[in-house]
């Protein structure tokens, strides 16, 4: 009996890696709120504790879109969602109406060589819920701090970068890029799991 | 009631040291008019250099060389006098300053809060020398027993008057603070000890001596009461700091900033309120003051964050000459207000709360940093949003998707080749009243990337069509 519950929790934590993917999951601890995209990620969601990278084909692409369900529940639950220097301004009642509650929203000033230090002591202080940041020249080094920093705070980090940056290796935990002919999302690497074949439309994008 | 008396034998001496980080090197504290300089404190280095306290300046320099000389500096053994009055007051409501170079609390009240004595008097103990003054302590049940029975002993514990009064009994005459020509008269009719003046019959006592000396045996005694002014703390705390030498590093000002912050932390628990700003004066030689202030949203009194965040302030300022003085202000001292925690808090290992985050992220950000966004009940763009301390919702709800989740912060003119219109127009006029009147038509246009975008042409001035967010 004590196998079986081995079995389970050995895949449960993803140590076997099964070839076919498991089609009945439960779901994930931290989900996209997007049905389509759960069911395709290893974690039936975000990865918890971790960085994702979303690889924008030009700013304003439809990253909230894919964003504003999850910061949605996480401020709803009362996990402070910090956006740190973003490049535009977040159009309150956009939000609002998107379901975030904007008493659990903040955003961070900062010129670009700290926003990289503001976004890592926001994830590593274990205060914030979910932190979103725009890193533009971030190298190796300075994503790999911000996913240490996730895990230490536990927190979900979010980093939005040119798909430019899709050829380089990165220490997320999931990678997926967002195009907008045709709009879908593509993911291009995700920890513990087989990188789905095909991609995903984007909702509300006829 | 019981009382305690806190004596400070070496006040002076410790004041200066206690703003210096080398301990070990031999100092003396001078004193005395210019002609005869006169050392009136030594420590213990220079103490082993055969240097004592009462020898002219001139004999020290022929005993011994390589001291360091500092003026005695009654107004900053006076400053420590009210920072400790302040310190003391955390324990007690009735502290006194009526002694000099001692502290006078009654603890008798406050022994159900702090414990039995033992652990009190221990707790005073570590904070004095974490303030870096030796002390001696001793408890009795009146103030001037308390003050007099210091003079000779320290950490005695006398509960209740009968034991003051047989420790009282063995005090030597000379050190129970009685007027110098009594104490004499008494030593030339052959009494030693107090326990011998108080066997002397009490009308032939009188008759012999001045009423001050009799009221001053009374109230040993506890038999008459010793009116004291008791220490009322104040509404601001201003500390300053000499360094005695030129300053231009930051890293050398860090020793003495904490011994700052140690002190306003201390007068705050004492006042048990808190600190939301204060200003931090780096005194030149010359030219006006360099002023840091520190703003806090919040009102914090912990000495380790304080410093902290001071420190983070203080980094990045320029430093325009080197510092011969170090102040601090402090004026708005509002209620401190511990926060608040649950003890099934839902996120547990939170290391580092929201509040304190925040504030780490303006000391290095600038104070303006950290936003909360509200919206506002109100059609234009520019003004349906609104950047504030605490992010609110509005009350005019949109429809999900009519509205762009990006705003650009200024509208862009848009080439209209290659876009493609999605719907109808949808007219916003607002804002006759406040002056920023606006009649727009906006759109949905999606751009030849596949970029969906939220554009205007203004109905006023006819031109191009203005970009102003995206539906992201």
């Amino acid at each position: 009996m004590g196998a079986v519950v081995d079995l389970e929790g050995l895949l449960d934590q993803r140590r076997i890696w099964r070839g076919r993917q498991v089609q009945a999951r439960p779901l994930g601890l931290q989900p996209t709120g997007h049905a389509v995209l759960d069911e395709r990620l290893p974690e039936g969601g975000w990865p918890s504790a971790a960085l994702s990278e979303l690889l924008l084909a030009s700013p304003g692409c439809g990253e909230l879109q894919l964003l504003w369900p999850t910061l949605a529940r996480l401020s709803g639950e009362g996990g402070r969602v910090v956006l740190v220097a973003p490049p535009f301004i977040p159009y309150a009642p956009a939000w609002q109406a998107a379901g975030v509650d904007l008493r659990w929203l903040a955003q961070v000033a900062a010129e670009p060589d700290d926003a990289l230090w503001a976004a890592e002591q926001c994830l590593r202080s274990g205060s914030c819920a979910a932190v979103l940041c725009w890193p533009e020249r971030a190298d190796d080094r300075a994503l790999r701090r911000l996913q240490v920093a996730a895990e230490t705070g536990d927190a979900l980090a979010f980093a939005c970068r040119s798909q430019q940056a899709a050829h380089n290796p990165s220490p997320a935990a999931l990678r997926i890029a967002i195009d907008t002919r045709p709009a879908q999302w593509r993911v291009l690497k995700c920890r513990g799991g087989l990188v789905p074949a095909t991609p995903i439309a984007a909702p509300g994008r006829g | 009631m019981l009382w305690a008396c806190i004596l400070l034998p070496q006040l002076a001496l410790d004041t200066v040291q206690r703003g210096r980080d080398d301990a070990d090197s031999p100092l003396v504290l001078l004193g005395g008019p210019t002609q005869r300089r006169v050392l009136q404190a030594v420590n213990a280095a220079a103490a082993d250099l055969g240097l004592r306290a009462g020898q002219t300046l001139a004999a020290a320099r022929a005993l011994a060389d390589g001291f360091t000389c500092v003026e005695a500096d009654p107004a900053r053994i006076d400053e420590v006098q009210q920072l400790l009055a302040a310190w003391a007051y955390r324990f007690s409501a009735q502290v006194s300053l009526h002694y000099p170079r001692a502290l006078l609390l009654e603890v008798g009240s406050s022994l159900q809060l702090f414990g039995p004595w033992s652990s009190f008097e221990a707790r005073l103990r570590t904070e004095l020398q974490g303030l870096g003054l030796r002390h001696r302590i001793v408890l009795a049940s009146n103030p001037v027993a308390a003050r007099m029975l210091a003079n000779g002993h320290d950490g005695l514990a006398l509960t209740c008057a009968e034991q003051t009064r047989a420790a009282l009994a063995n005090m030597p005459l000379d050190r129970v603070g009685l007027p110098a020509d009594a104490a004499q008269a008494f030593s030339r009719m052959g009494l030693r000890r107090l326990g011998e003046v108080m066997a002397l019959p009490r009308a032939a006592l009188a008759k012999r001596f001045a009423a001050p000396v009799q009221l001053h045996l009374d109230q040993l005694f506890g038999q008459r009461a010793l009116g004291l002014d008791f220490y009322q703390p104040p509404d601001r705390f201003e500390s300053r700091l000499e360094l005695n030498f030129d300053v231009e590093s930051h890293q050398a000002l860090l020793f003495p900033l904490r011994r700052l912050i140690n002190d306003l932390a201390a007068f705050l628990a004492g006042r048990d309120c808190g600190v939301q700003r204060f200003d931090l004066h780096l005194e030149h030689a010359e030219g006006p003051d360099t002023v840091l202030k520190v703003g806090l949203l919040a009102a914090e009194r912990e000495a380790a964050m304080l410093f902290e965040l001071a420190r983070g302030r203080l980094e990045p300022l320029r430093i325009p000459a080197p510092v011969r003085n170090l102040r601090l202000l402090a004026d708005d001292l509002p209620p401190f207000v511990p926060q608040h925690r649950a003890l099934f808090d839902p996120r547990a290992q939170q290391a580092q709360p929201w509040e304190q985050l925040r504030e780490r992220l303006r000391a290095r950000l600038g104070d303006e940093a950290v936003k909360g966004l509200r919206a506002e009940a109100d059609h234009r763009p520019e003004h349906a949003w609104q950047a504030s301390e605490q992010g609110a919702a509005g009350s005019l709800a949109v429809a999900p998707g009519s509205r762009p989740g990006w705003l650009l912060a200024q509208a862009l003119a848009l080439p209209e080749g290659g876009l493609q219109w999605l719907g109808q127009a949808e007219r916003i006029e607002s804002g006759w009243w406040d002056g920023g009147d606006v009649r727009r038509d906006y759109y949905r246009i999606e751009t030849r990337e596949g970029l969906r975008g939220w554009a205007y042409r203004d109905l006023a001035q006819p031109g191009p069509l203005w970009l102003q967010g995206w539906f992201a």
